[in-house]
């Protein structure tokens, strides 16, 4: 194998594996220090830098950062991140002044933002700062989209959200609330510089074609378009049997809401086995928790109608069958259909893009499924004063994923207006700092602790129950927080290897915990993997390979469960091995907060 | 800070025939200077013993007193150990093995403890072919001491301070085999791929199995013009042969050219391989392996690998013809079979 570019920024970054999975790549063992060092402000500032919505993100995040967490592949449960996250947000002081402060002096140039939220709220605070004119259109009556509309209050408190949102909002943002854009051919006919679409995907899956479906209308209800109506108060009840269509997220925010909402028999009904429900498994404990039930193989047949009212469901029992390519079919088991009771139905079998409201002749040109053409790196449109991002562009993902969206975008549009190449993306900002301060101490608290992950505490059922708007989570007290944090692995700090100072005493070989590190003769990667002193089958994970040794050897280390504990340098004797913290910042359009400043005084 | 190893493992660590993970064989942490030699002896212990898959409480270390005697803290953690006093593990080592005959033994010395104030426990040992595997762990100077140089130390070695050794040097490799002993070896701490399989070797040998292992000390005896540093051994290192060792019941399944390898049989039917031997190297040869040993150290040159082994051999039990079990677990009645045993015995010597 090749010696290993540690200069290429992604080599690093690929090690610190909940950063690199995150796609805002927020540093997270960065602000998961701060948090142990009970500096919530800054852990909180390092967070709103990359992910805007830190409070709201702390208690709904989707978390691809945690599978992705090494700790998780040496023992059962990787760090709880997500809620380490809301342990800042929580507990922090004032941050407005250490936000970009308003005015901005103008740069002459105005935007208009489509839908208020997530992405189109991060695209708003990039630009903001540089003096862009920016004018953001919802036809809600507040800002923050989707995690107003379809995140319940019981999840999301309004509070948390309402002041994620005025941050941004109050960064001199012009809103239009309650307006429906009805034409994009009128938007595009104003004086804006740019345009960004961040409408998400609004349209909820439906069942048209069940029997039963037109009869029972009245009791028929799509979960997104229900949540709302919950959310902006519209709706305050549901029947006492209530049965839940479908196996995402959404169905178990339609079911928990039911819960609250006077539902007293609550089944969510999955067509797929319980291995491919698409909810997060964290969100399917909850809701299991609170008393629901869940049934899986179980596709409906026919709403049951009488009397021109809806009596139930009645449902066919299959299982899934897997060919030879995987793919499944879900083949009747030959049992009973069974009928279920429901008062009220509601159907979350997942979300569609609509843009009803754009012209087709404006040169935003659209292709599969009525989706607009899209430049996965620029967001950018076939019209290039038109850009997409968040659920709108690609389809229904997460609330990271539109912020990250929004942060590319931002970038894109300045450089629109700037008639720049949009190509010509800007590199990340990396820092390796020195943690050496003595031979048994580092700046970073190098000690693996053996703790299990700490739960989070709920509130009780009885009370949880009662009220739609009562954060059930009830988040980590400080103290958990500190021992949860301290599980981290700091996988930031990196093992760096000068084979120029190495006298292959084999100190660090014997030293490591995990068995990471192997001197031997190279090759190439799938003979190496299998000549280490442990198995490398994790082929995700990076070797990282030396330059050859005095003896013709070669260090080989595998990444994959090294816990960066730091022996290997502490026993190098010549310091061929030294531990260095790798800062990897996505760069934006404008610095709001510098994660370098606060890190150098990190000790 | 840290003083405390991580007890995560790695979770996929491969398990031996005993089904124990290299964990199993470890000890406490080191405290030895970072990037001594020591250590990496250790490691390689810890690897011998979970290759040839020993049961850990059937092994017993024992030490004397230095910075290599330390190491039985640092490997096999659950194993039986004694040290002891300076220079005289050797006897407690016999006592120890004449008390217990099922326990395999390891000894672990180092230059000072075994050429100097041990010198006259180690020749005994040696010349009674006590059945142990005594490792000398020899970096030329008294590391726990500050450095001064020892009794391996080479003449014209340099030491930290810049002042060249004026004596000769021990041997104790040529000193083994003069005085008999049954298998005889080098190496370096450096060099694993050597040093573990003949310490397997060594543990399967019966009899007095003696590895000199050259183990740098980094804080005292790594500087240039000494000829104990890392880098002096790694140029002067010249292998006899490259050692391979095949326990009992398994084939062999590499093939060497003809007249590059050797294979030698021990008592307990595992085998040593030897190959890409020297010209004319033959290990079982006594008188050949003394001038070899001479004529490299004419050249300045440090010989490894396994420079006598003599497999058939009666050890200390044999030769003293003591019981087949070991005497600790005699019992009373074993041992004073009472007045009719001793009557019949009278009764065959009248």
């Amino acid at each position: 194998m090749k010696p290993t570019n540690i200069n290429d920024p992604e080599y690093f970054h690929k090690v610190v594996d909940c950063q690199y999975a995150c796609p805002a790549h927020t540093p997270v063992p960065e602000y998961i220090r701060l948090i142990a060092a009970e500096r919530y402000t800054e852990a909180y500032m390092v967070n709103w830098e990359s992910n805007v919505f830190p409070g709201v993100l702390g208690r709904t995040c989707d978390r691809p950062c945690e599978p992705a967490c090494r700790r998780g592949r040496v023992e059962e449960k990787p760090v709880a991140i997500c809620r380490l996250k809301r342990v800042a947000a929580d507990n922090k002081g004032e941050v407005r002044h250490l936000m970009p402060q308003v005015p901005f002096p103008s740069n002459g140039k105005k935007i208009a933002l489509i839908g208020g939220g997530p992405a189109s709220l991060t695209v708003a605070r990039d630009l903001a700062p540089l003096g862009y004119e920016i004018h953001l259109y919802d036809d809600q009556r507040k800002g923050g989209g989707m995690m107003r509309s379809q995140i319940p209050a019981f999840r999301l408190p309004e509070s948390v959200l309402d002041e994620e949102v005025n941050y941004i909002l109050d960064l001199g943002i012009h809103t239009h609330f309650n307006r429906y854009v009805q034409s994009m051919g009128e938007v595009l006919a104003q004086d804006y510089d740019a345009i960004f679409v961040g409408t998400g995907a609004p349209r909820g899956g439906d069942l048209p074609k069940l029997p039963g479906r037109q009869e029972g209308a009245a009791n028929i209800h799509i979960g997104i378009e229900w949540l709302a109506s919950v959310a902006f108060e519209h709706t305050s009840k549901i029947g006492k049997k209530v049965i839940v269509l479908g196996g995402g997220n959404t169905a178990m925010d339609c079911c928990r809401t039911s819960m609250r909402l006077g539902g007293e028999s609550v089944t969510v009904v999955v067509r797929s086995p319980f291995s491919d429900m698409k909810a997060s498994p964290w969100e399917i404990e909850d809701a299991q928790r609170e008393g629901i039930v869940i049934r899986n193989c179980m596709p409906p047949k026919e709403f049951v109608v009488e009397g021109g009212r809806l009596k139930g469901i009645l449902f066919e029992h299959v299982e899934a069958v897997y060919d030879e390519n995987g793919r499944r079919s879900l083949v009747p088991t030959g049992e009973p259909d069974e009928f279920i009771e429901a008062d009220d139905v509601l159907v979350a079998i997942g979300q569609e893009n609509a843009f009803p409201w754009i012209e087709r002749d404006l040169g935003i040109e659209f292709g599969k499924w009525e989706m607009p053409v899209v430049d996965p790196v620029t967001f950018q449109s076939t019209n290039p004063r038109v850009f997409f991002g968040g659920d709108a562009a690609f389809g229904p993902k997460n609330v990271i994923t539109a912020v990250a969206h929004g942060h590319q975008a931002a970038i894109s549009i300045d450089q629109y207006c700037h008639k720049k190449d949009l190509h010509e993306r800007p590199a990340p900002a990396v820092n390796l700092f020195h943690q050496k301060m003595g031979i048994h101490e580092w700046m970073y608290d190098s000690y693996v602790v053996e703790d299990p992950r700490y739960k989070v505490p709920h509130a009780d059922n009885t009370v949880a129950l009662k009220d739609r708007r009562f954060e059930v989570e009830l988040g980590f007290a400080p103290e958990t927080g500190f021992m949860e944090a301290q599980r981290c692995l700091n996988c930031d700090v990196q093992t760096v290897f000068t084979e120029s100072l190495c006298i292959e005493c084999d100190a660090c070989v014997d030293i490591c915990p995990t068995s990471c590190i192997t001197f031997t003769h190279n090759g190439e990667e799938n003979d190496l993997r299998t000549r280490l002193n442990a198995p490398a089958n994790l082929l995700s994970q990076d070797l990282y390979v030396s330059h050859q040794l005095p003896t013709h050897r070669v260090m080989i280390k595998d990444e994959n469960v090294c816990l960066h504990c730091g022996l290997c340098a502490e026993r190098c004797p010549t310091a061929a091995w030294d531990m260095k913290k790798y800062l990897y910042q996505v760069t934006k359009t404008c610095k709001v907060w510098d994660a370098a400043g606060s890190v150098l005084e990190t000790v | 800070m840290t003083y405390l190893r991580p007890k995560f493992r790695h979770p996929e660590l491969p398990r031996n025939a005993r089904g124990y993970t290299r964990q199993y064989y470890e000890g406490a942490l080191s405290t030895l200077c970072a990037g001594c030699g020591h250590d990496s002896i250790s490691g390689a212990i810890i690897q011998a013993c979970f290759e040839m898959a020993i049961e850990p409480h059937r092994l017993a270390k024992l030490s004397g007193i230095g910075c290599s005697s330390k190491t039985p803290t640092y490997f096999l953690g659950n194993s039986h150990g004694f040290n002891s006093v300076h220079g005289r593990m050797p006897s407690v080592a016999t006592g120890a093995n004449l008390a217990n005959r099922d326990l395999i033994y390891l000894g672990v010395s180092g230059d000072g403890d075994t050429a100097s104030i041990g010198m006259g426990q180690f020749v005994h040992a040696l010349r009674r072919n006590l059945n142990i595997t005594y490792i000398v762990m020899n970096n030329g100077c008294y590391g726990l001491t500050k450095g001064q140089d020892s009794a391996t130390a080479d003449e014209g070695s340099v030491n930290k301070a810049g002042i060249a050794n004026p004596f000769q040097g021990i041997d104790l490799a040529g000193l083994a085999i003069e005085l008999g002993a049954t298998f005889v070896a080098r190496s370096f701490s450096g060099d694993r791929e050597q040093l573990i399989p003949m310490i397997k070797a060594a543990m399967a040998h019966e009899g007095f199995a003696f590895i000199d292992v050259l183990s740098p000390c980094v804080t005292f005896n790594n500087n240039p013009g000494s000829t104990k540093s890392y880098d002096f051994v790694r140029q002067h290192i010249e292998a006899t042969a490259a050692v391979d060792y095949i326990p009992e019941k398994s084939e062999i399944t590499t093939e060497y050219e003809e007249g590059t390898s050797k294979v030698i049989r021990l008592h307990d039917d595992s085998l040593v391989q030897l190959h890409k031997l020297a010209l004319g190297w033959d290990p079982s040869d006594r008188g050949l392996a003394f001038a070899r040993l001479h004529e490299s150290r004419a050249r300045g040159e440090i010989l490894t690998g396994i420079i006598y082994l003599e497999p058939q051999t009666r050890d200390l039990h044999n030769m003293l013809n003591t019981v087949a079990q070991p005497l600790n677990t005699l019992r009373e009645e074993d041992l004073c079979p009472g007045i009719a045993a001793l009557e019949q015995i009278n009764e065959e010597n009248r």
